[in-house]
């Protein structure tokens, strides 16, 4: 029988969390990195025991764990569990950790600030890793998105990161300007049908493609309409808060954003509003029936400075036009006094039958649904915050 | 032999106990220090100080005898007890909530 395992990132550990495909009992387990922030899990689509995972302080930096037999057992890349921490000559064989902004002239573009929230320019200053996406091919192939904000990708299992620094090379940086969460790089989506096409997002820049495999990128906020900024329709400069994609149809892409609920069916030339009928549109997540292209998630959140559900009713909105008709979920969602907040990485699907779909809040919940949204249980409810939670399908 | 004691996260990252020790062939420095201890724990090069700059991490503080020496040069000696061994050497992170 399939197996599903989620994988939870909180505000001070990991924890794995395994059922059966009934997904009626689960076994968790964790806290690993106890104390730690853990901002991401995500494991390999083509081996689901290769792991890794963002484990971040803002004391003591970044850190980069894996795991080679499904969450059992972690080591940082180069250093396996009970190796050596050296050569015999006494040499570090590990820079795992290490995150260093592209400024070669080769390939760096040297761009050395970005807006700051007083409007000066800032220079770059690396924070942590918020999004690990692993390759569609190879497992030792995964890219990092990054505060400040750039994309990193490692080819070696994590052992070692570089900068593709065309992204930053674009030219519009001193433009680009940090979030309330600060200016991360939070969203990767990459193209299964072509290998060369790959979407990030940034809040707040907005969202970015390339086709050419990451050496030159392009502005995709055509249509975005943003108040907060002084051109609300500028080309960059937009708090794009998640954006999703069905690997069936990669052209079409759903966008949270800071307020309003985007699509494109244009691979991000053109976006329209899909906010219709819910209660607010502004939110953080934003994910994808896995066999319905056009069933699409979101948690209304009551506005930018009240960062929980309105009426303090936690309710899960589902569209299953591709948007502006929605249905809210509230079944096994508590429908009173509940002022949680769920974060943009927080939402994750299934690809049983029946799809599941899974979300995490900043109360420490994490609830799960086995019928598409239609009701819900809560897997756990006295986690840390949770920041994101990831579902891997097992035969 | 320079006694260091690490941050509780620390410790759990470079799965040791409360004191480490490292040995130096040049004289007792913080920048010594650091780099003998990230030699021997490289799990720990980026958590201290910045990879690139090699400057110390804001949250992070020095202390060597009672003193807090987080703000001198890095290469400063450090005092003979630290050297000799009889003192560890603190690294230790700020005092925040969370």
């Amino acid at each position: 029988m399939s197996k599903v395992r989620l994988l939870v990132g909180t505000r001070k550990g990991a924890f794995v969390l395994t059922s059966d495909g009934k997904r009626e009992k689960w076994k968790v387990d964790g806290p690993h990195f106890a104390g730690w922030e853990i901002y991401h899990v995500k494991g390999s689509p083509i081996d689901p025991d290769r792991l890794y995972a963002s484990q971040t302080s803002a004391w003591f930096g970044q850190i980069i764990q894996r795991s080679d037999d499904s969450g059992k057992t972690w080591f940082q890349p180069g250093l396996a569990p009970g190796e050596p921490a050296t050569t015999p000559d006494g040499m570090p064989k590990g820079e795992s950790n290490k995150f260093v902004y592209d400024a070669s002239p080769e390939t760096g573009k040297p761009l050395t600030t970005h807006m700051w929230y007083d409007g000066t320019q800032h220079p770059w200053e690396f924070k942590r890793v918020w999004h690990l996406e692993p390759s569609l091919t190879d497992a030792n192939h995964v890219y990092a998105g990054v505060e400040d904000a750039a994309l990193f990708e490692s080819k070696d299992g994590g052992q070692t990161w570089q900068e593709l620094a065309g992204l930053r090379g674009h030219g519009s940086g001193p433009r680009w300007q940090p979030g309330a969460g600060g200016m991360c790089l939070h969203s990767i989506l990459l193209d299964p049908k072509d290998p060369k096409r790959m979407f990030i997002a940034i809040s707040a820049a907005g969202a970015f493609r390339t086709d050419d495999g990451g050496k030159t990128w392009k502005p995709i906020n055509q249509g975005l309409h943003s108040q907060y900024i002084p051109d609300p329709k500028a080309e960059v400069g937009h708090c794009v808060h998640h954006i999703a994609m069905h690997p069936k149809r990669p052209k079409t892409l759903f966008m949270q954003k800071h307020w309003d609920v985007m699509r494109s069916d244009d691979a991000g030339d053109s976006w329209r509003e899909v906010s219709g009928n819910l209660p607010s549109d502004f939110g953080f997540p934003i994910d994808i029936h896995a066999h319905e292209p056009d069933t699409i998630y979101v948690v209304p959140i009551k506005s930018d400075s009240e960062h929980f559900p309105p009426d303090g009713k936690l309710r899960v909105f589902r569209s299953r036009r591709g948007g502006n008709e929605w249905e809210e979920l509230t079944k096994g969602l508590p429908q009173r006094d509940c002022y949680v907040n769920v974060l943009r990485d927080a939402m994750t699907v299934d690809s049983l039958d029946s799809c599941g779909v899974y979300f995490g809040t900043t109360g420490g919940q994490v609830y799960a649904s086995s019928d598409a949204g239609d009701s819900w249980n809560a897997i756990v409810r006295d986690l840390p915050a949770v920041l994101s939670v990831e579902a891997q399908t097992l035969p | 032999m320079i006694r260091v004691v690490l941050p509780h996260h620390l410790r759990t990252l470079a799965r040791v106990g409360d004191e480490v020790h490292v040995d130096l062939n040049d004289s007792a420095t913080v920048k010594s220090v650091l780099e003998a201890l990230e030699t021997r724990y490289p799990m720990l090069r980026g958590t201290i100080r910045d990879h690139d700059t090699l400057k110390r991490r804001p949250l992070v503080r020095f202390f060597a005898c009672g003193e807090d020496i987080s703000h001198e040069s890095p290469d400063s000696l450090l005092p003979d007890a630290i050297a000799k061994g009889a003192e560890p050497f603190f690294i230790m992170g700020a005092i925040a909530g969370g």
